[in-house]
């Protein structure tokens, strides 16, 4: 029974595993091959299978002119939006966790728990009910096709995140530390920074995270508020069309596309298996 | 420097969790706050810290109203019934963290947390984290963070109910010596606590709390002697004091077909519905005694409390040896009926051994 288990058990991750990792080792080796390795059937091994070379990396960071994809400014334009907009996210988010984890707020039927569904509904609502609103909105106030209009955008979004987990993270936190604060001194302000805030640093990871990563992987809105000005990653990946763009530039531009998704998910799980999320207050 | 309450009364919902405390609690005494849980003990030190503001009343102190003061100002004390400290700090910066946010100096600082440290007997954890100490050792952080400040009011919320028995003994009797070393004369020291017998060897002045309202306020030893009624009877003993239904009349104590000899304090009540209070500790095993059956025997430290029956009336005794019996074992009982109570059909005290009421001819 129990050697039955261990091994439903490991199956069951290795098939996963296959199934995970199987588009990303496909995208790696494709990134190394020329258009004869492409065509040429099913091969998988580098030097093996086939000859790699970088001409799919060195197309990254050519100029369009020279027959490179374009995507550093899309890049940079996306690193900026989703870092601005989860910083700021986090920053609101917490403040109003903290608010409705440890303050009781009424007006008339409207009490703690229908702020914070209310908070959770805009996530809850499919994406394109929003979109006429927004455009709306943005282009009503000129932002349509820019950086900030996007960031906005993007706080509405993700804010509700941080919120949802804050709350549930600061409500775990005992009352009594903050109550232990003020005894000891501090105005309700000097408690919040001084105890409770240093006290949810794995909270407020885990809602950085989860910010950074819905961020980054937005495709809808930046699709829908952006034209020719301004271009997020995803739009622009999308954008490549393989009977212009070759297969190996493409696989080349996914992956690093992906790759701060990945470096994020390490550095948080390098953090988790520490134990310092759940160790942090008993 | 007294701190004088008022008609303290706090109903969040439908129940009152105070209800018209009032209360005189002058400098350099020892106060005890005894009650059942949920009797409002930690409602009625938090109201004294100002974490919470009661719904009327009045608080004092030093000739100030209190309620004005913000929690942050009021230079209170509290250590809680659960460990709580700064996680993210070492023991150290915890029992500093007051001080920093008074400004000292920080060689001042030093001194004076090494000094508490001392005090509690954790020299040479300084550097530890909070997660890696016990129990009992949290709890000592916890006090020695409140005892630097100097606070004018001490609040201890039930602080050794989360430890194990003999860690309990062990920081009672440190407790104990902290106080009686005077911990400055000028503080207020108030202990809440569910335990009787820790009421007692605090030996302070106690104030008996049940269901938000004050019963009875009294020298610990007044309380255990001559409580007012059945209630404080039943709170200020552990296990609970033993009621019985009985009916005196010349000169004796009847119930379940036993006769006894009505003691001299007892002997001149007449009325109906009288109940007879006896401690648990008040009866004994004995040969020629009345016959009752154990319906439950349980040994709780060095002790055996047996749970026994005759007709309707149920009573516990304690006995100071461990002792095996089986459930419908009869067993034979003398009262020692002299150190009986009696309270009248309203709960009032009507006579006590040790000269209450009508026990003084």
């Amino acid at each position: 029974m129990n050697k039955l288990y261990i091994f439903l058990k490991y199956f069951f991750i290795v098939v996963w595993t296959v199934f995970v990792v199987a588009p990303f080792l496909w995208a790696l080796t494709t990134s190394f091959k020329d258009f004869q390795s492409v065509n040429g059937g099913v091969t998988y091994i580098p030097w093996f299978d086939f000859e790699p070379n970088l001409e799919g990396w060195k197309v990254l960071i050519k100029s369009p002119a020279k027959g490179g994809v374009d995507i550093i400014e899309p890049y940079f334009n996306s690193m900026f939006v989703t870092c601005t907009a989860s910083l700021i996210s986090i920053i609101l988010g917490t403040l109003s966790a903290y608010a409705l984890s440890r303050y009781t707020f009424k007006a008339g039927f409207v009490k703690n728990n229908d702020i914070t569904f209310f908070f959770i509904s805009q996530r809850i609502m499919p994406p394109i009910v929003l979109s006429i609103p927004f455009f709306l909105f943005l282009s009503s106030i000129n932002l349509l096709d820019s950086l900030t209009g996007l960031i906005v955008v993007y706080i509405v979004l993700l804010m509700p995140i941080a919120v949802w987990i804050m709350v549930d993270f600061f409500n775990k936190v005992p009352r009594e530390i903050d109550e232990t604060a003020l005894i000891d001194g501090c105005n309700p302000y000097q408690a919040f920074l001084k105890v409770v805030l240093p006290n949810s640093i794995p909270g407020l990871i885990v809602a950085g995270m989860f910010c950074i990563i819905f961020g980054w992987i937005d495709f809808f809105f930046a699709f829908i508020l952006t034209f020719t000005e301004v271009q997020l990653l995803p739009v622009k990946i999308v954008a490549l069309n393989s009977s212009v763009t070759p297969w190996w530039s493409l696989s080349a531009s996914a992956l690093v596309s992906v790759a701060p998704l990945i470096i994020v998910a390490f550095v948080v799980e390098r953090y988790l298996s520490k134990g310092n999320l759940s160790g942090a207050i008993k | 420097m007294d701190l004088i309450a008022n008609n303290l009364s706090y109903k969040p919902e439908d129940q009152y969790h105070l209800n018209e405390v009032s209360f005189n609690f002058k400098e350099g005494n020892l106060y005890t706050i005894l009650g059942r849980t949920l009797s409002g003990k930690t409602t009625l030190l938090k109201t004294i810290a100002g974490l919470l503001t009661p719904d009327s009343g009045e608080i004092e102190f030093d000739g100030k109203n209190f309620l004005k003061v913000p929690v942050w100002e009021r230079n209170v004390a509290m250590v809680y019934q659960q460990f709580i400290n700064y996680p993210h700090l070492n023991v150290f910066e915890n029992i500093a963290f007051p001080l920093k946010q008074r400004k000292i100096d920080q060689g001042v600082i030093n001194e004076k947390v090494m000094d508490a440290l001392k005090s509690v007997g954790l020299l040479g954890y300084e550097k530890r984290k909070i997660q890696e100490l016990s129990g009992g050792q949290q709890q000592r952080v916890s006090l020695a963070r409140s005892l630097v400040k100097n606070a004018k009011i001490l609040l201890l919320d039930e602080p050794l109910v989360n430890l194990d028995y003999k860690l309990r003994e062990q920081l009672r009797e440190e407790f104990k010596n902290l106080f009686s070393k005077g911990l400055a004369d000028e503080t207020i020291l108030i202990y809440s606590t569910t335990d009787p017998k820790e009421t007692m060897e605090l030996n302070g002045e106690v104030i008996v709390l049940d269901e938000g309202k004050v019963l009875q306020v009294g020298p610990a030893k007044e309380i255990f002697e001559n409580p007012n009624s059945l209630k404080v009877a039943e709170i200020s003993n552990d296990p609970p004091m033993n009621i019985i239904e009985a009916k005196i009349s010349d000169n004796n104590i009847q119930f379940e077909g036993i006769n006894l000899e009505a003691p001299k304090h007892l002997s001149k009540l007449t009325e109906d519905g009288l109940k007879i209070g006896l401690r648990s500790s008040d009866i004994e095993l004995g040969e020629n005694g009345n016959e009752f059956e154990v319906e439950l025997a349980e040994i709780s430290g060095s002790e055996t409390l047996l749970h026994l029956k005759r007709g309707d009336t149920k009573i516990i005794v304690s006995i100071e040896e461990v002792l095996n019996f089986k459930i419908h074992d009869k067993v034979k009982i003398n009262f020692k009926i002299d150190r009986a109570y009696a309270f009248y059909a309203d709960g009032k005290l009507a006579s006590s051994p040790f000269g209450g009421l009508n026990g003084q001819n």
